[in-house]
This record gives C-alpha cells, structure tokens and sequence, in this order.
C-alpha cells in the first residue's frame, strides 16, 4: 500500500472522497484515509453507465474483509464510466487509490457543488479535527 | 406455584432466586404487566400423567392417523414418497450431527462445515450452477428469497410467475415478500399445461426482476427452458427455474439452459414425508449473483500448515454485517435436512441418479398410459412426464382420492385442492372434459406421482381399482 498522501490537484468530500475535475466531468475515488480504514478491499459494487448519483447519496458499496461501506457521491452528475477493473481486481482502491484505484466518471450536472469541496489543505486539517 | 417433573427448578431452586433478586413470589416479577391483562386463574390444565400414562395416550393418538407407508400411495404435488436408505438415517442420528444446531463458532465444527460444504457442492453439480447456499426452509421460501434477490439485483419490481409453477410456492412468496419484494404477475398454461410462451412473454417488460417456471411443472409437464430463458434475458431479467433435484439426473441442468437462479424442494432427497416438513429448500446462483445470496455458504481452504479446511464465507453478505443492506435476514439453514439429502445422493451415486429417474419415469409413463386408457379418463399434459403427471377424471378426484383409501390406495393430490389460485389462468377445457368443473376447474383432475418403489403389481392392481370405482360411479350416473 502507498504511503498516506492527499494529492494538491484534488478536491475532497466529508465522506473521505476525492474528486478530480476533467472539463464537464468528474472522476470519483475514496481517500488513503478511507482506503486504510476500510482495510483490505475484496468487492466494489458500483452504479451502471447512465444512473444518476446525488451529492451525499450512496452511490456503491466497497467490501473488505470484515465489513461493507457505502461510498457517498462529492457531487450530483449522471454515470459516464465505471472503473471496470475493479471487478477482479478491487485491490487496486488499496493499491494506488487516487490512480488506478478510481470508482466512476460522472457528468456534473450541477457544477455549483465544486465550491463546496476541500482542498487537499483543508481535507488534512479535517481529518486531524476529526 | 406448582414445581411438576417437568420444571427443571425445586422449590428451593425458586426460593433462592427469588431471594438474589429482592423477590417475595413469583407473581412481583410480573408487576410491570398491567393487573387487568393478567390471568388470575390457573391454567386448565389436566391432572399430571406418569411416563407410560403419556406414551400411551400418544399411541392412542397415533393410532388414528393412517401413515402412508401403510398404503400404496401416489402423493405428490411436492412431496415424495422415495426409498430412503438405511445410511441416510444411521449417518444423521450421529449425536455430533443430530444435537448440532447452526454453528456459531463455525470453524470448530469441521466436520458440519465438511457435509454442508459437500451438500453446496453436490446442488451445483446437480443444477449446473457456480454456487449453492447451505440450504433453506423448503422450496417455497427458497422461491420468495429468489424473487427478492432479483428485485435488489435488477432493481425492478414484478416478477413474471408462471402459472405452471405450484400455487402454494406463489402464496408463500406472495405473503414473503409482501410490502418490499416484487411483485408477481402470474401468466397462464397453454393446452397441455405447460406455460404459455407467448402470454408469458407479453407480462414481461421493463418492470420485470424475473422470469420464473417450475420443471417439471405442477402438473408433469415438461417446460422449455432455452425458450423461457430467451424472454427472461431479452427483456434483461434474470431467470429462475424451480427445479426438481430427482429429476435432474435425467433431465438437462437448468444452468445449461441459461438460469440465473435455480431453487426448490429437495425433500424427495433423503427426507421423510412429515406433514408440515421440515422440508429441505436449495438455492444455487451463477457467478455473478453470489454476493446476493442469501443464507450462509461454507468454503474451502488450507490452513497456515496447508492443510484443506472449511470455513464460513462471503459473511459481508449477511445481516448481522450488512444489516438493513442485506438481501436478506435469513441466517440459518437446515443443516441436518441437508445432510440427509448429502447422503442419499452420495449413496445414489453418479450411476444411481439417472437410474432412479429412469424408473420414475418409465413407470410413470407405464401407469399415465393404462390410466388413460380406461374410459372417461383424459390427459390434462402433453408430452413425456418425469414422475408426476395430471389426469382428468370422469368424476371429481377427491371422490376418487376418498374411495380408494379402504382399498389401500391413496391415489394421488386432487389438483382442485391446492389449486384455488389457478383460477382464470388455466387453458380452456379440452372437449368431453367434465361438464361442471368446481371454482378453480381443477376438481376433476388428479396429480399422480409415481416414485420407484410402485412395483408393476401395485400398479396394475391400482389401474384395476381406478376402473371399478369409475365403472361404479358410470352406472351410477345411468
């Protein structure tokens, strides 16, 4: 597992994800703090190309070891990609979570929601009040 | 209070507790119960009897009843009346099974783990699926857990039931999934009592979780599982098939045919006829269903010596982690039942299975054949049968069932009685069929089940008995 590490190009969401914005699109994951928490990832259920995910609405499941979570979506937008090789290899949220290990790709439909985020400053001082 | 033989505290036991706990009677544990709610008298209950007072009382009682190993008997309609080796009974009345409830520290117990891993392994053969849970109630809740299942997996909300699939299964699921599971639409039968394609086809749409049918189906006919797969899957459903074990060693496994989800009732496995079960329920999925199976599920392993092992596995799936997630909140199973099921397929054998259906079925046939050929009686299925097939009677067949049981027989399940919910959804009469058929229109057809152990003289001296009460009732119609 890769050292603890909250990227500077990222914005973060109070439920341990971050989001990386790409045009109209964002890119979701889960945080090396959630990740490390969660521990061993074995399952990722996640939302079909064309769902709509709601800010702070689950949106998917990741199962480890001992337990099973919901992931919480940073923004509202509709599925445009799901990380299809999470299927049979979950590990890689563990791996490289900010990398390899991302969820899904959604359209923003309501942009807005950015200015609500963290920066990766503000995500470290969240977790070290947490 | 009055300590009997059968409180297992003493009178100074009670005193002594009482005590501990600041208590004068037993009667002051009670006082959060409001007065008028509670009874003042003593229950009615009779005198005490010794030990031998009470076993002969029961005897009495038993005595009443009439088992059907002491007739010849053609019940089914479920339920099956299959030799049960000796084995069966010898290996399940070992205390480490028989006193083993599910276990709760399961890794001590290897050797349960060991048969229900066995039995898990056996339903997927038998099915042609990727995994089977440890067992369920019986086969109508394994049907309700199936339609649940599909409706948390495809997120839809009505199931497409084929009218072929028994009526009791229909209520049980009707009433389990009540308020949160989809619900069923229930297509009709064609003429010859299998399920009408087209009909089935147009109840599935877009709202539709799964498709479901049984083989054979509640009346003996033999449904076409590649076409009923086709629909199912087209309209992006999943497709359930409730599947006789017996009959799938002669029959082609549903997972061949493209089920997502295979379930029934394997009492015909190993179990006892009891009235009111246990039954044996099992449920198996492919590959990509397995996170949303309901139940416990034992696996294999090695150890940190690399010795093979079992182990409970995939518990993230149940509730006591998933909570309200869960698919669902069933988490026992029936451990022993399955067990008895184990055995007897193992005594079977690879060779048995197929043999024993074959003598099912050939003696089915044999019997269906001299009962159609008696006057009055028709066929109510097309095609060939497995074990199990559905007559019409010149006469209602609980007349028939009631006639023949001083004769020794017990001709089989009047189709009418179990069959009320059939209304509406039955194929139109064929012509000579009964002038006046009862509410459901069933009351003249009989389920007949022909297991192996009908020798050809019980069969020959039923058909003989079937023709007297039916020439009986002929003149006296004339």
């Amino acid at each position: 597992m890769a050292d603890e590490t909250y990227p500077e190009d990222l914005r973060y969401f109070k439920e341990h994800d971050w989001v990386r914005v790409d045009g109209e699109d964002a890119v979701f994951g889960i945080t090396w703090f959630a990740q490390d928490a969660l521990g061993e990832i074995v399952y990722a259920e996640l939302p079909a190309v064309g769902d709509t995910v709601t800010r702070g609405d689950s949106y998917g499941e990741l199962e480890s070891v001992k337990a099973v979570s919901d992931v919480f979506s940073p923004l509202t937008g509709e599925v445009v990609e799901v990380n299809e090789t999470l299927q049979d290899e979950p590990q890689r949220v563990n791996e490289d979570c900010y990398g390899q290990g991302w969820l899904i790709r959604a359209r923003m439909t309501a942009p807005g929601e950015l200015g609500e985020l963290m920066d990766a400053a503000a995500y470290k001082r969240f977790l070290e009040e947490a | 209070m009055t300590v009997t033989g059968y409180v297992p505290h003493s009178e100074s036991d009670v005193r002594e507790m009482l005590a501990a706990v600041g208590a004068a009677t037993v009667d002051d544990l009670f006082t959060e119960i409001p007065e008028d709610v509670r009874r003042r008298e003593p229950l009615e209950l009779l005198a005490g009897l010794s030990e031998a007072e009470v076993v002969a009382e029961a005897r009495r009682l038993a005595g009443r009843d009439t088992p059907a190993t002491g007739l010849v008997s053609f019940l089914g309609a479920g339920i099956y009346d299959h030799y049960v080796p000796a084995v069966v009974e010898t290996v399940v009345s070992r205390g480490e099974f028989l006193t083993a409830y599910t276990p709760y520290q399961p890794e001590r117990s290897q050797g349960v783990l060991q048969t229900i891993f066995e039995y898990q392994t056996a339903i997927c053969e038998l099915t042609g699926m990727d995994v089977s849970n440890a067992s369920m109630y019986d086969g109508g809740t394994a049907l309700a857990e199936a339609s649940i299942l599909a409706g948390v997996q495809t997120r839809r909300g009505e199931i497409a039931l084929s009218a072929g699939v028994h009526p009791e299964y229909r209520q049980v699921l009707e009433t389990e999934t009540a308020g949160y599971g989809p619900r069923p639409r229930t297509p009709g039968l064609r003429a010859g009592a299998t399920s009408d394609l087209e009909a089935l086809a147009a109840a599935v749409g877009e709202e539709t979780a799964a498709v479901v049918v049984q083989q054979p189906n509640f009346f003996g006919a033999l449904e076409d599982l590649e076409a009923v797969a086709a629909i199912a899957h087209e309209a992006g459903a999943l497709f359930v098939v409730v599947a006789d074990p017996i009959s799938l060693g002669l029959l082609e496994a549903p997972g061949v045919a493209g089920a997502d989800i295979v379930v029934g009732e394997a009492q015909a496995l190993g179990n006892a006829m009891s009235f009111g079960g246990p039954g044996l329920g099992y449920m198996a999925v492919t590959h990509r269903l397995m996170r949303r199976l309901p139940g416990r599920l034992v696996g294999e392993t090695v150890d940190l010596e690399g010795r093979r092992g079992f182990v409970l596995t995939l518990q993230t799936r149940e509730q006591h982690i998933r909570r309200e997630k869960a698919t669902s909140n069933i988490c026992s199973n029936h451990a022993l039942n399955a067990l008895a099921a184990l055995v007897h397929l193992s005594w079977l054998g690879k060779e048995g299975l197929p043999e024993l259906g074959a003598l099912c079925a050939r003696k089915a046939a044999y019997l269906r054949q001299r009962l159609l050929a008696l006057p009055g009686v028709a066929a109510f299925t097309e095609g060939p049968v497995f074990r199990e097939f559905a007559v019409r009677l010149p006469l209602p067949a609980a007349a028939l069932v009631d006639a023949l049981v001083p004769e020794g027989f017990l001709a089989g399940v009047p189709a009418g009685r179990v069959a009320a919910g059939f209304a509406g959804r039955l194929p139109k009469l064929p012509a000579g069929a009964s002038d006046a058929p009862g509410p459901s229109g069933l009351d003249d057809v009989l389920l007949v089940a022909v297991t192996e152990k009908r020798t050809r003289a019980e069969l020959d001296a039923f058909v003989a008995a079937v023709g007297g009460v039916l020439a009986k009732a002929g003149d006296a119609d004339a």
